[in-house]
């Protein structure tokens, strides 16, 4: 009887903190669990009591990384309770700020997080002594995500300037001016970088995955749209409720998510990208193409590659409607009414689903948030499992090395869903 | 409007932005809060900072920041000095406050691990170093934080030690603004 145990106790290079716990017995996998701790829960209590228009500047604290998407699925929940409909030049101003942490979330993934497992290095501050020019794009790839959402948010980080039915202060043409500079830089980088990652060495290693985003009449999906899948799903975001199951499990703190009859499904760039291939521009599939992909990806670590592909979609579109804009009124007017509010939004990491009961009074009666870790936690796992099971023949660093990257793979945010990621993989026979 | 929440920023002469006072002045001083608003013990780089915020001269620039490593790498690019202030998980007891020289010696990672972000504070100082980007001078101030878990406030043995890191980062300023002797 063969044993193996694979144990990391600390998962670097995700954001926040977490576990994983494989157990082999006779060189097949026998157990495989995401243990996480989740703050939306205290923040769903938190919300309790306070009103409608705080929510979005309190779910933005939830996470540093990607504050815009918790804004997003806020002021369209609301604006749902509420029964109106942010359109125009407002409606392209929140696409922008979108694009903005779109770049700055997958520039920091691409380059810091996920490129260092490709080439060999432990971490990003190894492979910035060899590779600095590399980082130093990278870096500046991410400044520029960073600097729409600043100048349109109001700051990068818990931008301020978004509130439900617009934002408090909307950018002049002059002032966006800058920014296109900087973008048709990051653009030509993005290109570049898509062309990078291109080149790195990939497992061979494709999942059947049940993929799950957002899908837009005519648009790649940031806001709006309804939530489709590969299996036939088509439905409106209010329905969602009726539709996916949270469920508690003993090993973790953060409930796991289930497509109601089908279980375990997938949320992020590979779902994005593969459920609306043809809502890219030809320029960005033609990209897509030259790296090697066809318009469906399934093998998860070619993420990175997919990820690369969404920065460079995210500043053409930044470009186009910064070329196209004019400054609209701050704020489409709006009276709170008692109801329920649905808002889904497509944040980095995935569909980002948000529910609030309001009162009479604008006051938030009940809260409900599902961040697109939660909602890739069985998904991880099944990888994990699969993996390991295929293989099982590597040496235990390297594998636990892989499984790792198998986690990465998902850019899992765990700051939005978890607390300190400990990876044991225990083989004891 | 600056990247990450600055608290308070004089500045010599209306117009100049925060990176053009470290190019100015010699004595010019950047101060980051680092910290989580609601992982309780967390947040403790923050209280400080709130601690500091009326009692800061001219030429000092305070941030509140959340920790995102990159980006607290960029923030202190351009700068000649800066002290950083944030919570640490050592072993040691609740409150304990450790001075760290950053910039000549590598921050123990292990204890500055508390940071829900993928690159930790320590990570960001390496980083700067591998980039050659850190400011000439660079202290961190660590404060023992015993509960990181989701919530507020901070536990009373680190809320009582926020006073004395004050006292102490006042005083690192007018070290550097002197010179040395």
């Amino acid at each position: 009887m063969k044993a193996k145990v694979l144990k990391v106790d600390y998962l670097a290079r995700v954001e926040g903190e977490g576990g994983l716990y494989v157990k082999i017995r006779n060189n097949s996998v026998s157990e495989v669990k995401l243990n996480i701790f989740e703050p939306p829960r205290f923040f769903e209590a938190f919300l309790r009591g306070r009103r409608f228009d705080e929510a979005p500047d309190i779910t933005a604290r939830i996470c540093g990384i990607c504050p815009v998407a918790y804004q997003m699925s806020a002021v369209h929940a609301m604006e749902d309770a509420f029964g109106i409909k942010v359109a125009g030049q407002l409606r392209s101003l929140r696409r922008l700020i979108y694009c903005g942490e779109w770049i700055e979330s997958h520039a920091l993934h691409v380059y810091m997080l996920h490129a260092p497992d490709f080439l060999g290095f432990p971490d990003a501050i190894q492979m910035a002594r060899d590779h600095a020019d590399v980082v130093q794009r990278g870096l500046r790839l991410k400044k520029a995500g960073n600097e729409i959402v600043r100048l349109v948010g109001g700051r990068e980080i818990h931008p301020i300037n978004v509130r439900v039915g617009g934002f408090y202060k909307v950018p002049t043409q002059r002032e966006l001016a800058p920014l296109a500079e900087q973008l048709k830089w990051a653009r030509d980088a993005a290109l570049e970088t898509v062309r990078w990652v291109a080149r790195l060495p990939f497992p061979e290693f494709t999942q059947d995955y049940l993929f799950v985003a957002l899908r837009h009449p005519e648009e790649y999906p940031f806001n709006e749209g309804r939530l489709v899948s590969n299996r036939g799903l088509d439905i409106a975001i209010a329905d969602y409720d009726s539709y996916f199951l949270e469920e508690h499990v003993q090993h973790s703190n953060a409930l796991h998510s289930t497509l109601k009859n089908a279980g375990a499904y997938f949320v992020g760039p590979l779902a994005r990208y593969s459920l609306n291939f043809d809502r890219l521009p030809p320029s960005v599939q033609q990209a897509a193409k030259e790296a090697g992909l066809d318009s469906v990806c399934r093998n998860p670590f070619q993420s990175i590659i997919v990820r690369s592909l969404e920065i460079l979609y995210a500043c053409e579109e930044a470009l186009r409607i910064i070329e196209q804009y004019e400054p609209p009124p701050a704020k489409a007017e709006l009276q709170p009414r008692a109801g329920t509010g649905y808002g889904c939004t497509e944040a980095p990491r995935g569909i980002l689903y948000h529910r609030y009961k309001v009162g009479e009074d604008g006051a938030i009666l009940d809260a409900k948030i599902v961040p697109p870790t939660s909602q890739n936690q069985k998904a991880i796992e099944l990888d994990i499992a699969d993996f390991v099971r295929k293989y099982l023949a590597l040496p235990s660093d390297e594998l636990q090395w892989k499984c790792e990257q198998a986690i990465r793979n998902y850019d899992p945010c765990i700051s939005c869903a978890t607390h300190f990621l400990k990876l044991e993989l225990d083989n004891e026979g | 409007m600056d990247d990450c929440g600055i608290v308070s920023r004089t500045s010599p002469k209306p117009g100049l932005v925060a990176r053009d006072l470290c190019v100015m002045a010699n004595q010019a001083v950047l101060v980051i809060g680092v910290g989580t608003r609601y992982r309780k013990d967390d947040a403790a780089g923050l209280t400080v900072a709130e601690g500091l915020r009326t009692r800061l001269s001219a030429e000092v620039t305070l941030v509140e920041h959340e920790g995102e490593g990159v980006a607290l790498m960029e923030r202190l690019q351009g700068w000649q000095a800066a002290i950083l202030i944030d919570a640490m998980s050592s072993g040691a007891r609740r409150g304990t406050i450790r001075r760290f020289e950053a910039k000549t010696h590598p921050l123990p990672a292990a204890i500055f691990r508390h940071s829900s972000h993928a690159l930790s504070v320590a990570d960001a100082i390496e980083l700067g170093r591998a980039l050659e980007r850190l400011p000439q001078h660079l202290v961190v101030f660590g404060i023992e934080g015993g509960d990181f878990g989701a919530g507020m406030p901070l536990s009373p043995e680190v809320e009582s030690s926020v006073p004395e890191v004050v006292r102490r980062v006042l005083e690192e300023i007018r070290t550097i603004q002197e010179g040395p002797q």
